[in-house]
């Protein structure tokens, strides 16, 4: 384990942290109720889950850098592509936000911790013990899931490996981690804010993240009940889904994408409350239209429950349903759009840098808003007809989802990582990383629109040769950003060792109470709630120019 | 025109027509515009909505690329102090809505088409098994015509020890035979997973789902042969279970069809005929290739556990009555799928025999296509 947020209390002493540093050793990280060490556990584990799904990753863009079977079986092959995406949402992506969450927000509102330290220590120490026995699965005789990270049924329970009980109890551990993670960070921003915080006043982090909360708690419970009719299809012999005992392998979906749809927005509300924080920063300027920010948060977090079935279109759902849902779906550009355009109106006629995290986060809006596009074009059905399981969709949701949730991590690492560890980050090979990475991501997914839209259905091994020669640009560019994540890793290690010492501010237009310690942050922060100005609208003014 | 002139616009054209050609082959950008009236309307709507996004995009970019060009701080850009405007604000709501509400009409319209089943001249079944189409024709008369359409392309060209034809992958040992000019539906299910039937050039995708019987429609205007695949995983060999459709004259159509019932009642002759142990192996081996050896292999061994090894088993050398029931009915909450429906008596008596009397097995005894019909009747 190494030491982001592990400041030996003795270097960094504020006065708010009188009592005791950290404890020492390996116990100092399996008992510890620290936020911010939580926050760092979080933070690693899922580093190690985002190279490792993906190493899956490159062993698909491997596999499908030629026409023909050159390296694996389909079979496994199929096992890559459900791990991968299993691995990334759950293990990645999900894990991320929850690191920042717990970093972050205790510090944002001025809190001492979370509210309930003791479950924030459990909900992290479950998540390696379920990712380890899902991933154990790989080395098993009858092999991983295959049956896609959307695990349908029947496939995924009369026709699945054995291995599909591990799966179901790691879906429930990593279930129950993340409703406790959201209970916490629920009842820390709603009790625990200091006096004068009123909720209009809290940063875009905490107000995403409090949305995002809210859905996890509200369709994680969801994924846990379709896991346990798919225990019970394949253990005690039920039918839930098995069309020959009576079962509906259409209710399966419905159930799955009740869960599955809020679930991407849980993986990119944090990200749009990151990049509010740092476009602002960096532009040196209020953030533009905060309240309607919140407002288009709270309209995103709604319509994410009325547009599962968009997911469905070919499943032969009646007209009515199919204009439902394709209306339902269309009118989410509307508050995602205001979003966009409080951005670029927050960099109007503000004064730009651009360090790394502003430029991952430049990047994001482009190229979020290119995964917006291909998502309005996906909401009308008759196109969808079209569309639907192709790479379209493969690259429609990764636009969304690398540069887009990932991007956000990143610049949020970035933004970050001066006040975790004491250190400036190196700013060049920062900068070296965003642009291979920006390079390499569009290279990776750009040509897959086009692979779609020619007709080449998603998860398949092998090809027709028409679609061989955008495979082979894809894979170059999957290499390109798959080896570039490697510098990230060799930047985070090395501003956790050391470097120019930042200030606490760190940012020239940096603010917001995270800022207001010293950097590090000690291990205890704000055990007095700090004071909040009366007039501080939407912010917490730290500095007289911005 | 100067001679040179000539030469080199000549030299441009050629180069031009090479990279065009070459362009719609392997560098293919868009969706096709298809061979029916909902397919291009389909192309229509997607060229629409394409078009409005990149507008957007031109002036979302273009405010965006201007402001950090304009208002660098390395540029002496001194950050302004507005942070709302209600106003700008409505009307960034209110534009994208009649954009949308735009957009949602034509949608509408061409939804209501394309679930528009009535009044069709032909329907056909569609079911999907793993890893192949099954096409029945559905005639009150005469036998019924009802066939598989299996993959193909060979494993050697998969495994690249040969050269891979110009339509790998794509291609089948039986295509699904319509008629040009005719409103046929579509009846999809399937026999074991979700299995999705597509062919990019009609825009239809529909899914064939186990229990339901979904429904779609085309009208293919020109005669040809259109391909596409499977779009929903559906296991193993997910990617190599292709769609191909031969649309031809309506009048070859009729030939193709008598023909076909034909045969139909020629394999229902066959059945009543008497079959020796060595004509079922023979015919055996052809049917185990097809539809047996992706799960037990070629040489019985099978992949265990999923698929056990068929060499020396319980059931390929105990009582053939339970190796028959297995054929026919599968093993339920296994990967082993039910034949009965999916092949006819000769095959199923064929296949069962080699068997017991192939793959290292040679049990002696055999079972005749009559008793299956036989079996099949308890």
């Amino acid at each position: 384990m190494s030491n982001i947020g592990a400041i030996d209390g003795h270097d960094a002493h504020h006065d708010d942290d009188h009592h005791h540093g950290p404890a020492k050793g390996i116990t100092r990280w399996i008992y510890t109720t620290n936020h911010k060490d939580i926050g760092s556990l979080y933070l690693w584990f899922s580093l190690a889950m985002f190279l490792l799904g993906g190493t899956f990753a490159l062993v698909i863009r491997l596999e499908l850098f030629q026409p023909g079977l050159q390296f694996v079986e389909p079979n496994f092959f199929n096992q890559m592509t459900t791990m991968h995406g299993l691995i990334m949402v759950f293990g990645a992506v999900m894990p991320a936000f929850v690191g920042l969450a717990n970093w972050m927000i205790p510090m944002m509102i001025g809190a001492p911790d979370m509210a309930l330290p003791r479950m924030n220590n459990w909900s992290f120490w479950i998540l390696p013990f379920a990712f380890t026995m899902l991933a154990s699965t790989l080395l098993m005789e009858a092999g991983a899931p295959n049956f896609g990270w959307t695990f349908y049924a029947p496939l995924s329970t009369t026709y699945a490996p054995e291995t599909v009980t591990f799966f179901i109890f790691a879906v429930h551990m990593m279930g129950a981690s993340s409703i406790m993670g959201s209970i916490n960070i629920i009842a820390t921003i709603q009790n625990l804010r200091a006096p004068g915080m009123t909720y209009m006043k809290m940063p875009l982090f905490v107000w995403t993240w409090l949305i995002t909360a809210y859905l996890l708690l509200a369709v994680m419970p969801v994924l846990a009940g379709v896991v346990t009719m798919m225990l019970f299809d394949v253990h005690f012999g039920t039918s839930f889904f098995n069309a020959a005992g009576g079962g509906d392998p259409v209710l399966f979906q419905h159930v799955f994408w009740f869960f599955g749809h809020p679930e991407v927005y849980i993986m990119i509300l944090p990200a749009f409350g990151v990049i509010s924080e740092i476009i602002s920063t960096f532009s040196r300027k209020r953030l533009f239209g905060y309240d309607s920010m919140v407002y288009a948060t709270s309209s995103i977090a709604f319509l994410s429950f009325i547009v599962w079935a968009h997911h469905m279109f070919t499943t032969g759902m009646p007209l009515a349903g199919e204009l439902f849902f394709m209306y339902a779906t269309m009118l989410i550009a509307v508050p995602t759009g205001v979003k966009v355009f409080n951005w670029i109106s927050t960099m109007f006629k503000g004064s730009i840098t651009f360090e790394t995290p502003m430029l991952f986060a430049i990047a994001f809006v482009v190229l979020f808003t290119m995964g917006g596009f291909t998502g309005l074009m996906l909401a009308i059905a008759p196109a969808d007809f079209q569309y639907h399981d192709t790479y379209f969709v493969v690259a429609h949701f990764h636009y969304v989802l690398v540069p887009g949730s990932v991007f956000s991590i990143m610049a949020a690492v970035y933004y970050w990582l001066p006040k975790w560890t004491g250190n400036m980050y190196d700013e060049t090979l920062g900068k070296l990383h965003f642009w291979l990475s920006f390079v390499g991501i569009n290279i990776l997914f750009f040509p897959q629109h086009f692979l779609g839209l020619a007709g080449m259905p998603r998860r398949i091994p092998d090809y027709a040769l028409q679609f061989a020669d955008f495979n082979m640009v894809s894979s170059i560019g999957g290499f390109l950003f798959g080896f570039s994540q490697l510098l990230f890793v060799f930047v985070v290690i090395k501003c956790v060792r050391g470097g120019k010492k930042a200030s606490a501010e760190v940012w020239e237009g940096s603010h917001g109470l995270e800022w207001t310690v010293p950097s590090p942050a000690p291990y205890h922060t704000f055990t007095t709630p700090p004071p909040i100005a009366e007039n501080a609208h939407a912010r917490v003014e730290t500095k007289g120019d911005v | 025109m100067q001679p040179k002139n000539k030469f080199l616009l000549g030299l441009l054209s050629s180069a031009l027509v090479l990279i065009s050609t070459h362009a719609s082959a392997a560098w293919e950008l868009n969706m096709p515009v298809g061979v029916t009236n909902i397919s291009r309307e389909t192309y229509d709507l997607h060229m629409l909505i394409t078009i409005v996004c990149a507008l957007i995009g031109v002036v979302v970019y273009g405010v965006l690329i201007w402001s950090l060009v304009k208002y660098r701080k390395s540029k002496g850009a001194k950050a302004a102090s507005f942070h709302e405007n209600t106003t700008i604000e409505i009307i960034w709501t209110v534009i994208p809505i009649l954009i949308l509400v735009a957009m949602a009409i034509p949608s509408t319209t061409v939804l209501r088409q394309i679930y528009d089943t009535s009044e069709s001249e032909l329907d056909i079944m569609i079911t999907g098994y793993q890893w192949r189409w099954q096409y029945s024709y559905l005639d009150d008369e005469g036998e019924e015509v009802s066939f598989f359409s299996n993959l193909s392309t060979t494993d050697d060209q998969i495994a690249g020890l040969d050269e891979k034809g110009e339509n790998y992958l794509l291609e089948v040992d039986e295509p699904l035979v319509i008629p040009v000019n005719t409103k046929v539906r579509f009846l999809l299910t399937a026999a074991d997973v979700i299995h999705s039937w597509w062919v990019p050039e009609f825009a239809v995708k529909k899914d064939a789902i186990p229990g339901f019987i979904n429904e779609s429609w085309v009208i293919v205007e020109e005669t040809g042969i259109y391909r596409g695949q499977c779009t929903e995983l559906c296991g193993q060999d997910h990617g190599f279970m292709p769609v191909v459709v031969e649309v031809v004259e309506k009048a070859e159509f009729d030939i193709w069809y008598s023909e076909r019932q034909e045969a139909a009642a020629a394999i229902a002759e066959l059945t009543d005929q008497d079959w020796t142990l060595e004509q079922l192996v023979v015919q055996g081996e052809t049917v185990y290739r097809t539809f047996c050896m992706a799960c037990h292999q070629a040489n019985g061994q099978g992949l265990p556990p999923a698929f056990p090894a068929l060499t020396g088993s319980e059931i390929t050398t105990g009582p053939i009555e339970d190796h028959i029931n297995v054929v026919l009915n599968g093993v339920p909450g296994t990967a082993m799928a039910a034949f009965g429906a999916q092949l006819n008596p000769v095959d199923l008596a064929a296949v069962i025999t080699y068997e017991r009397n192939a793959l290292g097995n040679s049990v002696g005894d055999f079972v005749a296509p009559i008793d299956i019909l036989q079996a099949q009747a308890e």
